[in-house]
């Protein structure tokens, strides 16, 4: 069976600024993801995670090469490719509730059926109680939850997350992370992660991709074999810290190079 | 006093009246102390009683009526046509690149010196009065729009449409609804603005209206009804502000929040 993404060499480089020189932030980049797969691609900053994300999303364009979702090629974005980005992205003109139902509404779905499957996601992310506040009223991590269920309620095909806990406190990172493996356990979805947090890549992979600093290019692929469902005790069992330095090693090195670049 | 420091509701509005007490204390020394000659500048009392007298006597009601309902009118058609404007200037750059260099230009022409080539095209009747405030609001609202558009936080853009928002989806649902208060407070603001149109438009070729009554005043050397006709216009100014600001509050709870 072939992969559900098939990242086929894919490059991007920026022009340079004000007749600089071009900056190339990825390095031609093949990656097959199959059905149902959780990757986490792990970098240090700057080494092109996100661009590649972005192309992934259809909000970037590669300088070469192509990616396909189910052999359909991405042209641009699309409701089939759920993102939840970085920086708090709930529209602040609209509540809890129909920030979830946005896409749903794009789509011109029956207000009956749209409720019922708001309500459900309201209910995996814990947020009930909650429909009828604005954004603003809510703490960062119920809006990242929010973020998640106004992307999953959408049914996309694959889930792209952009360092989403990024900006979050570690306790409320730490149980964001298990809501969203919880959720990903029971609905079992193609998901890519991306973060510059090595625990959290580990924690929430089936597979960690690690990249190299800019120009970013894979470096590797780890499997992550701990049992599902994982809880977050699992963290302090010796088979999980030696992922973490494993990859702690591959990263270093990384992040080294990228500190001595500029 | 502390930097930023908020102070109470009671205090704000005391200190508010206050120094409307303190203006009003300070021309009242100057004039009923003797130290300006009335020929110059009224004192409170008589532009009072002149203002009484205008509004029994002469029906300045009308006039006041009049001038509101030009404003409102020249206001209103620059309204019709600019936010349609200004949000296809912000949301897409071809649209901008073609007008934005002729709105910034027509931005700066004087409304105040169309009027003579208004009276020639549309003669002294209420057209002319009305496109002498269209001019004057009309390009000014236009590109407050379009900057404030323009710079719509790209990551809601993006997130649309990663939630399969189409590209008019996009300008419907996410650039009209974010851009919304500041469309409102611009409104605000150029109100403000076509305040000043409307006087100009009225002291050449009118026969009616607030301005008219302050030209003709002029002539009696009335600066009490002068000073009158200065201070409806204030009054009308703050009612219509505080009035925006309190539909504006309704209208956009979420920015509140």
């Amino acid at each position: 069976m072939s992969a559900e993404l098939v990242i086929s060499n894919v490059s991007r480089v920026f022009p340079g600024v004000n007749g600089g020189a071009p900056v190339t932030a990825l390095q031609p980049t093949n990656l097959d993801i199959p059905r149902n797969d959780f990757v986490t691609i792990l970098g240090p900053s700057g080494c092109g995670k996100s661009t590649l994300l972005r192309i992934v999303a259809g909000l970037d364009k590669p300088s070469t090469g192509s990616v396909t979702l189910a052999g359909q090629p991405v042209k641009g974005p699309g409701a089939d490719r759920g993102m939840v980005f970085q920086s708090y992205t709930l529209f602040p003109w609209l509540t809890i509730r129909e920030n979830v139902a946005f896409g749903l509404r794009e789509k011109g779905m029956a207000e009956k059926e749209k409720n019922e499957i708001v309500d459900s996601y309201l209910d995996k992310v814990g947020l009930r109680g909650f429909e009828n506040h604005w954004p603003k009223q809510l703490s960062g991590g119920m809006q990242q939850r929010t973020a998640i269920a106004r992307a999953l309620a959408n049914n996309p095909r694959i889930l792209l997350l952009d360092e989403p806990f990024g900006a979050l406190d570690n306790q409320t990172r730490g149980l964001m992370q298990e809501l969203l493996l919880g959720i990903w356990e029971r609905e079992v979805k193609t998901v890519i992660f991306v973060t510059h947090d090595i625990e959290e890549a580990v924690f929430m992979a089936s597979r960690v991709v690690t990249m190299t600093a800019r120009p970013g290019r894979i470096k590797s692929i780890t499997p992550v074999d701990l049992p599902h469902p994982r809880h977050y005790t699992v963290k302090s069992s010796p088979e999980f810290s030696a992922l973490r330095l494993k990859l702690t090693e591959e990263i270093r090195s990384e992040a080294i190079a990228a500190a001595t670049d500029h | 006093m502390q930097p930023l420091q908020p102070i109470g509701r009671g205090a704000r509005i005391a200190l508010g009246i206050l120094f409307f007490v303190l203006f009003f204390a300070f021309w009242g020394a100057a004039t009923l102390g003797g130290f300006v000659s009335p020929t110059f500048l009224a004192d409170p009392v008589t532009m009072v009683k002149d203002g009484l007298y205008l509004l029994t006597e002469q029906g300045f009601l009308t006039d006041i009526g009049v001038t509101v309902w030009r404003v409102v009118g020249g206001f209103v058609l620059a309204t019709i046509v600019a936010v349609p404007l200004g949000v296809a200037m912000g949301a897409y750059k071809p649209i901008e690149a073609l007008l934005e260099p002729f709105v910034s230009f027509a931005r700066y022409l004087p409304a105040s010196a169309f009027v003579p080539l208004l009276i020639l095209w549309a003669g002294i009747g209420e057209l002319q009065k009305l496109l002498v405030i269209f001019l004057g609001s009309v390009f000014q609202i236009i590109l407050m729009i379009a900057v404030g558009v323009a710079n719509t936080r790209r990551d809601l853009v993006e997130a649309a449409y990663t939630l399969g928002a189409t590209d008019t989806g996009v300008v419907k649902r996410v650039l009209i609804p974010a851009n919304a208060p500041d469309i409102a407070e611009t409104l605000r603001l150029v109100l403000g603005w076509a305040w000043t149109y409307v006087i100009v438009a009225e002291l050449i070729g009118a026969s009616s209206g607030i301005g008219y009554m302050i030209i003709n005043s002029q002539a009696l050397m009335a600066t009490g009804q002068i000073i009158f006709g200065i201070i409806v216009i204030g009054l009308i100014g703050l009612i219509s502000d505080f009035f925006f600001k309190a539909v504006n509050r309704r209208l956009f709870a979420w920015r509140l929040a």
